[in-house]
C-alpha cells in the first residue's frame, strides 16, 4: 500500500525527467543525423568539420566567451572581496543580486540608448575631447554589455567562496610574516578557487550560446554558438544542422564542466 | 590609503552596475521620442503603455504563464524532491540528482531547440500551451534544488514519532512534512516565478506565432529602434521585481526568525 502511494508521488516528476530532460537531449542527437529531406546521414557533422565558415565561427564563439569570462572574472573577484570586507555585506550582496531580477532584454535595450549615436556614451566621448565613434554593433559593444550581464554570476560564487574561508588561514599567514600580497597569493586565492571555477562554469556557457545580444547589440557581427543555433532552427529551417550545432555546443558545455571541476555552484543561474 | 582604493573601486562598480537601470527609467519620463537628451517631466509614455490593449494582453498572457506555470512546477518539484529523499540507493539518489540539474546548467538555447523538437513531433500546435509547458520544464529543477536542504534538515526521529503516534502517510504528509518544508516549497516557487518571467530564450523557440511574452515582444520591438514606451514598461517592471525581492526576502527573514525563535523555545 505504502509502496503504490509512494510511486504515485513520484510518477509526475518522473514524467517529467523522460520527457523534459531524457527525451529531449536524445532528440537534439538524434536530430543531427538527419539532412533537409530527412534522409539518415553523418553530412551534417562532415560539413562542420570541413567547413572553414563553421570552425571559424565556434573558435570566434569560444574565444568571445573566453575574453568576456576574462573580463567578468578580473571586475568580479575584486568587487566580491572587497564587499567581503564591508560592514552591511548582506545588503550590498543584496545590491549585486537585484540587477539579475531585472529582464535580459530590458538591460539589452538600455545600452541601445547608451551606445546610440547621440547617446550617452558618445556625449561623454565629445566631452573629454575625442568626439563621437561608432559604439553600437562592434564587437567591443557586445563584449561590454555580455560583461555587464554576466558580473552578478561570478561574483555571487567569488563571494561565498570568500565567505567560507577560515580566517585562521589568513591570520596564520600574517603570524607567519607574509605580505598582503603573499598572503592574497599563497593562501586567500588558492583557497577561493572554487568560487571562481564555479564563477567560470556559471558564466562560460552562457556567453557561448548568448543570441539576441548578438543582433541586439553586436549587429550580427559575432555569430556565436548560440546565434548559429537560433538561425539554423527559426530562420533557414535547417533542423538537422542547428542540431548538430547543438551537439557541439553540449560537447562544450560537458568539457567546461569537467575543466572547472565538479563543483557545486553556489551561485544562481544566469538566465 | 589601501582602504579607498577599495571603496573608490566598489563605487565604480556599482555605478556601472546601476547606471544602464537608471538611464532607462529616467527616459521614461522625458518628453523626447529618444534616450538622447532629457526634454522635461512628462507621465505621458506611461499613459501609452496603459492605453497600448495591444501591450496589456501581453503583460496579462506573461503573468497567467509565470503564475500558473510556477505553481505547477512547485507541485510537481515537491513530489520529486520527496521521492528523491526517499530513494535508499545512493547510486539511484546521485543519478536522479544528476538527471535534475540537466536543465540547470544547459543553455537556454539548447533547451529551446529541443524543446521545438519534441513538440513538433508529438505533433503539438506552437502557442500558449507549449510555452506553458515548458516553463513548467525549466522551472522544475530550481524548485527541487530549493525544497530538498529543508528535507534533509528533517529528523527522522520526527517522522517515527508521528508515525509511532498513528499518523497515516496522509496525515504524515500534511500535518508533518509540508508544514516543516514550507519555507523551502514558497522559495522555490519565487524562483521559479522569476525564472518565468526573466526567460527569453526557451520562449523565443516555442512560442510559435500568435502567443507572446514581454520578453519576446520587447526583443522584437527592440529591434524596431528606440520607442519611450519600453521605457515605461521597464520602469513598471522594475517596481514589481523591487516587490518581488522584497517579498522573498521578507518570507526568508520571517522563516529564518520563526526558526530561531523555535530553537530558543526548545532550549
Amino acid at each position: 500500500m505504502t509502496k503504490r502511494r509512494t510511486w504515485t508521488y513520484f510518477l509526475p516528476y518522473g514524467l517529467w525527467l523522460a520527457l523534459f530532460v531524457i527525451a529531449p537531449v536524445a532528440l537534439i542527437v538524434y536530430q543531427s543525423f538527419f539532412d533537409l529531406g530527412h534522409h539518415f546521414t553523418f553530412s551534417n557533422y562532415s560539413t562542420y568539420f570541413q567547413s572553414a565558415t563553421y570552425l571559424k565561427m565556434t573558435a570566434n564563439s569560444v574565444w568571445y566567451a573566453f575574453l568576456i569570462t576574462l573580463f567578468t572574472g578580473l571586475i568580479s573577484y575584486p568587487t566580491a572581496y572587497f564587499i567581503h570586507q564591508l560592514k552591511h555585506r548582506q545588503f550590498w550582496l543584496l545590491l549585486v543580486i537585484l540587477p539579475t531580477w531585472i529582464n535580459i532584454l530590458l538591460k539589452a535595450y538600455a545600452f541601445i540608448g547608451i551606445f546610440s549615436q547621440a547617446g550617452l556614451a558618445n556625449q561623454f566621448l565629445t566631452f573629454i575631447g575625442i568626439g563621437p565613434q561608432q559604439i553600437l554593433f562592434t564587437n567591443a559593444s557586445f563584449i561590454f554589455v555580455a560583461t555587464y550581464i554576466q558580473i552578478p554570476f561570478m561574483i555571487l560564487p567569488i563571494y561565498n567562496a570568500l565567505d567560507d574561508l577560515n580566517p585562521a588561514f589568513v591570520n596564520a599567514s600574517r603570524d607567519l610574516g607574509a605580505s598582503n600580497w603573499q598572503t592574497f597569493r599563497h593562501v586567500i586565492f588558492p583557497l577561493t578557487l572554487p568560487g571562481v571555477k564555479a564563477g567560470v562554469q556559471a558564466v562560460f556557457i552562457p556567453s557561448l550560446s548568448l543570441f539576441m545580444l548578438t543582433r541586439l547589440i553586436g549587429g550580427n557581427k559575432v555569430i556565436t554558438l548560440g546565434t548559429a543555433i537560433e538561425e539554423h532552427f527559426l530562420t533557414t529551417m535547417n533542423w538537422g544542422m542547428g542540431s548538430t550545432i547543438g551537439v557541439v555546443l553540449i560537447i562544450a558545455m560537458i568539457i567546461v564542466m569537467l575543466l572547472t571541476g565538479d563543483q557545486k555552484s553556489k551561485g544562481g543561474t544566469p538566465r | 590609503m589601501k582602504h579607498k582604493f577599495a571603496n573608490v573601486y566598489l563605487i565604480l562598480v556599482f555605478l556601472i552596475l546601476y547606471a544602464p537601470i537608471i538611464f532607462l527609467i529616467a527616459y521614461s519620463f522625458s518628453q523626447g521620442e529618444t534616450m538622447t537628451n532629457f526634454h522635461g517631466f512628462t507621465w505621458r509614455h506611461y499613459q501609452t503603455l496603459f492605453s497600448d490593449s495591444r501591450m496589456l494582453a501581453i503583460v496579462a498572457n506573461t503573468l497567467l504563464v509565470a503564475l500558473l506555470s510556477a505553481l505547477i512546477a512547485t507541485l510537481i518539484g515537491t513530489l520529486g524532491a520527496l521521492s528523491i529523499t526517499r530513494t535508499t540507493k545512493r547510486v539511484t539518489r546521485e543519478s536522479l540528482l544528476a538527471l535534475n540539474n540537466v536543465l540547470m546548467v544547459s543553455p537556454d538555447v539548447i533547451i529551446g531547440a529541443s524543446f521545438l523538437i519534441f513538440f513538433t513531433m508529438l505533433k503539438i500546435p506552437l502557442g500558449f500551451g507549449t510555452v506553458l509547458m515548458s516553463h513548467i520544464a525549466f522551472e522544475i529543477p530550481i524548485v527541487v534544488l530549493m525544497v530538498l536542504p529543508r528535507l534533509r534538515e528533517m529528523s527522522a526521529s520526527l517522522l517515527d514519532a508521528a508515525q509511532d503516534l498513528g499518523a497515516t502517510t496522509r496525515q504524515l504528509l500534511t500535518q508533518v512534512i509540508i508544514p516543516f518544508i514550507s519555507p523551502g516549497i514558497f522559495a522555490g516557487f519565487f524562483m521559479a516565478l522569476t525564472y518565468s518571467l526573466d526567460d527569453f530564450a526557451v520562449t523565443f523557440f516555442v512560442t510559435g506565432n500568435g502567443f507572446s511574452t514581454l520578453s519576446v515582444e520587447i526583443y522584437s520591438r527592440a529591434r524596431q529602434g528606440i520607442n519611450l514606451e519600453i521605457n515605461a514598461l521597464s520602469g513598471v517592471m522594475f517596481l514589481f521585481s523591487l516587490l518581488l525581492v522584497g517579498g522573498y526576502y521578507w518570507i526568508q527573514q520571517a522563516s529564518h526568525k520563526r526558526r530561531q525563535r523555535k530553537r530558543e523555545v526548545a532550549s
